[in-house]
């Protein structure tokens, strides 16, 4: 059978753009299934004792997961402490200083790619920097970790959001006599306010399910502890272990703990982008 | 210091409104240039993280690499016991489920853009492409627990036997998808990563054909062009170099995943050559013996592994980066 030309061209068309709907289809599906497991796995589990118990030791029933909850949130606190105002000054600096300079084409270069360099080899750094030498695991090594890898995300969204600051508001400023650091800090940054307050909400989202870089830096504790400078339970490395373990409570308890990471994660980025898009209007 | 030191004492002898303003300015120069120090110090700081990683990398590598040499590279073996250490089987694995991933992932990022650019409805779009980048928010270790209790039973009991049943005795393929149907293993590991790399090749692959000047596309669809030529004939080979940039990317990505795929890869030390059977990644080889290694040869080998892996995500992120950047500098012109 021989097609015409247009009817072929039309048939080509028609099956192209069906496989594009079905890869669209195929993307949302993965989508949902991972969280409908999550849910239908995980949210029997979030109980009360989940919130307010320590991990079980192997073999025994029930428990929670409030000492792995408590230590990430401490080092999610101690990373945002530290990345956010490193990572928002460097970010002033590619923006307000750097346009021309190599040194700052340089420093953005690597920014970019650090923001995609396997984590884990961070968490390698991390050890021989500090594990190693200044003696054992602990919760601010954990924190040394993930400020290095939040870091980048805080850099280049503030350097972007700078950039979108008209030059008009800039020189205003300048024409008023400000000095520089004022025009930069009291005028531009809280121009681009909403935006490097998301760039951190990003950041952090993006450290919070981070399990490789802790393996080696927070390790684990089965107990509640505060004391950063001792090893630290976290969420993400309790998930890989108990998901890992032969024990159904402590499987129980990772897919809860799963279901927990997933959901803060994709609710600070659902909510950066209404955030982002209720600024968007104001302009 | 002593220049910018004189005229501020001068200032405060004589008390004048004219010395009093020279004098702030003075100072406010002073903080500028403080300010100047300090943003650039924190910059400094990105770098000096990479140097350092390299460094701490390269010394504590160094007892290995001077031992095995840069056969490491290209050794098959990994022997704890008898402290005989060769990359190669991480290696082939890294390798390996990252060309998996790819392959599934290229064309399916494609489609994706092609329809988020071209074909979808304009209220759909922003509500579409946020789930696609909600797809990559998703911690990797929920990827990696998903992959184990959900995706490899289902996988090895309805997909796996039917795969082997369809190639049968064809010589190649019989021998990629021999052995057990287990579930877990490289191609396993390289399905779950494809659905985790998919959102960042996607989105690049929309930012940059959205630099298509209108015109172009115009002018095509005026002659007659239907939406699927306009996508293959005129973006695609405008935007290519901003496409294989979104690629690299989504390599680089894959070849430094930790989480995900030490639950599916099945963590064996060999290669066999079937993509049923389990393997190791660089990265899942580190998050499984790094916690137990004694210091020594082992510990040392370890880390050289971590150097291989920075150092080929670095060179693909590197050229991801050149490409991406220059893809969308086009749209400039």
């Amino acid at each position: 059978m021989t097609l015409s030309l247009y009817t072929r061209r039309v048939l080509t068309n028609r099956v192209g753009i069906f496989l594009s709907m079905c890869a669209m289809a195929f993307g949302l599906a993965a989508l949902l299934w991972i969280l409908w497991t999550l849910l239908s796995n995980g949210f029997s589990a979030l109980n009360w004792a989940f919130f307010t118990q320590e991990t079980p030791a192997p073999g025994s029933e029930g428990g929670g997961l409030s000492n792995a909850i408590v230590g990430s949130l401490l080092m999610l606190g101690v990373t945002t402490f530290v990345s956010t105002p490193i990572g928002i000054l460097a970010g002033i600096y590619l923006a307000e200083y750097g346009d021309r300079s190599r040194f700052a084409q340089i420093t953005r270069f690597i920014t970019d790619i650090m923001l995609s360099a396997p984590s884990i080899v961070i968490g390698l750094f991390v050890y021989a920097l500090a594990v190693a030498t200044l003696g054992g695991f602990s919760g601010w090594a954990g924190s040394t970790a993930l400020s290095l890898i939040a870091i980048p995300v805080v850099v280049r969204t503030t350097e972007n959001m700078l950039k979108l600051v008209p030059t008009a508001l800039r020189e205003a400023a300048f024409a008023l006599g400000a000095p520089r650091w004022k025009v930069s800090l009291a005028v531009t940054l809280r121009a681009v306010k909403s935006g490097v307050v998301t760039g951190v909400l990003l950041a952090i989202a993006r450290v919070t399910g981070e399990t490789a870089p802790l393996l080696f830096t927070a390790l684990n504790n089965q107990f509640m502890s505060m004391d950063m400078s001792q090893p630290m339970g976290n969420l993400p490395v309790v998930i890989y272990q108990f998901a890992m373990s032969p024990y159904e409570n402590w499987q129980q308890l990772a897919w809860g703990g799963a279901l927990l990471i997933a959901l803060m994660v994709l609710a600070i980025n659902i909510g950066t982008r209404i955030l982002f898009r209720q600024t968007d209007l104001k302009q | 210091m002593t220049e910018l030191g004189n005229p501020m004492a001068g200032s405060k002898a004589v008390a004048g409104p004219i010395d009093l303003h020279a004098g702030r300015v003075t100072i406010f120069r002073r903080q500028d240039r403080l300010f100047h120090g300090v943003t650039q110090f924190f910059a400094l700081s990105v770098l000096l993280t990479l140097v350092g990683i390299l460094l701490s990398l390269g010394i504590e590598a160094y007892p290995s690499l001077s031992t095995f040499g840069t056969a490491f590279v290209w050794t098959n073996v990994w022997n704890v016991p008898d402290e005989q250490f060769g990359a190669l089987i991480s290696i082939y694995g890294t390798l390996a489920t990252s060309i998996i991933a790819l392959l599934i992932a290229v064309p399916v990022s494609f489609g994706i853009a092609l329809f988020l650019t071209e074909t979808c409805p304009t209220w759909l779009r922003r509500p579409l492409g946020t789930a696609v980048e909600l797809l990559a928010g998703i911690p990797s270790i929920v990827y990696g627990i998903w992959g184990l209790f959900v995706f490899a039973p289902l996988f090895a009991e309805h997909v796996q036997p039917h795969l082997q049943a369809a190639v049968g005795d064809i010589p190649v393929l019989s021998g990629l998808f021999a052995g057990a149907p287990m579930g877990i293993g490289i191609l396993t590991a390289g399905l779950v990563l494809s659905l985790m790399v998919i959102p960042f090749i996607a989105s690049v692959m929309r930012d940059v054909f959205e630099t298509t000047p209108p015109v172009l596309k115009e002018s095509a669809y005026g002659v007659g062009c239907t939406q699927w030529e306009v996508v293959t004939r005129i973006v695609l080979p405008y935007t290519r170099v901003g496409v294989i940039g979104g690629i690299m990317l989504g390599l680089g990505r894959a070849l430094g995943e930790t989480m995900a795929v030490t639950f599916v890869i099945g963590n064996a030390n060999r290669i066999t050559g079937s993509l049923f059977s389990p393997g190791t990644s660089i990265a899942s080889t580190l998050a499984n013996e790094f916690g137990e290694a004694s210091p020594g040869l082992h510990l040392s080998s370890l880390f050289a592994l971590g150097l291989v892996l920075f150092v080929i995500t670095f060179l693909v992120l590197a050229a991801s980066n050149w490409l991406i950047a220059r893809g969308r500098a086009k749209a400039g012109h």
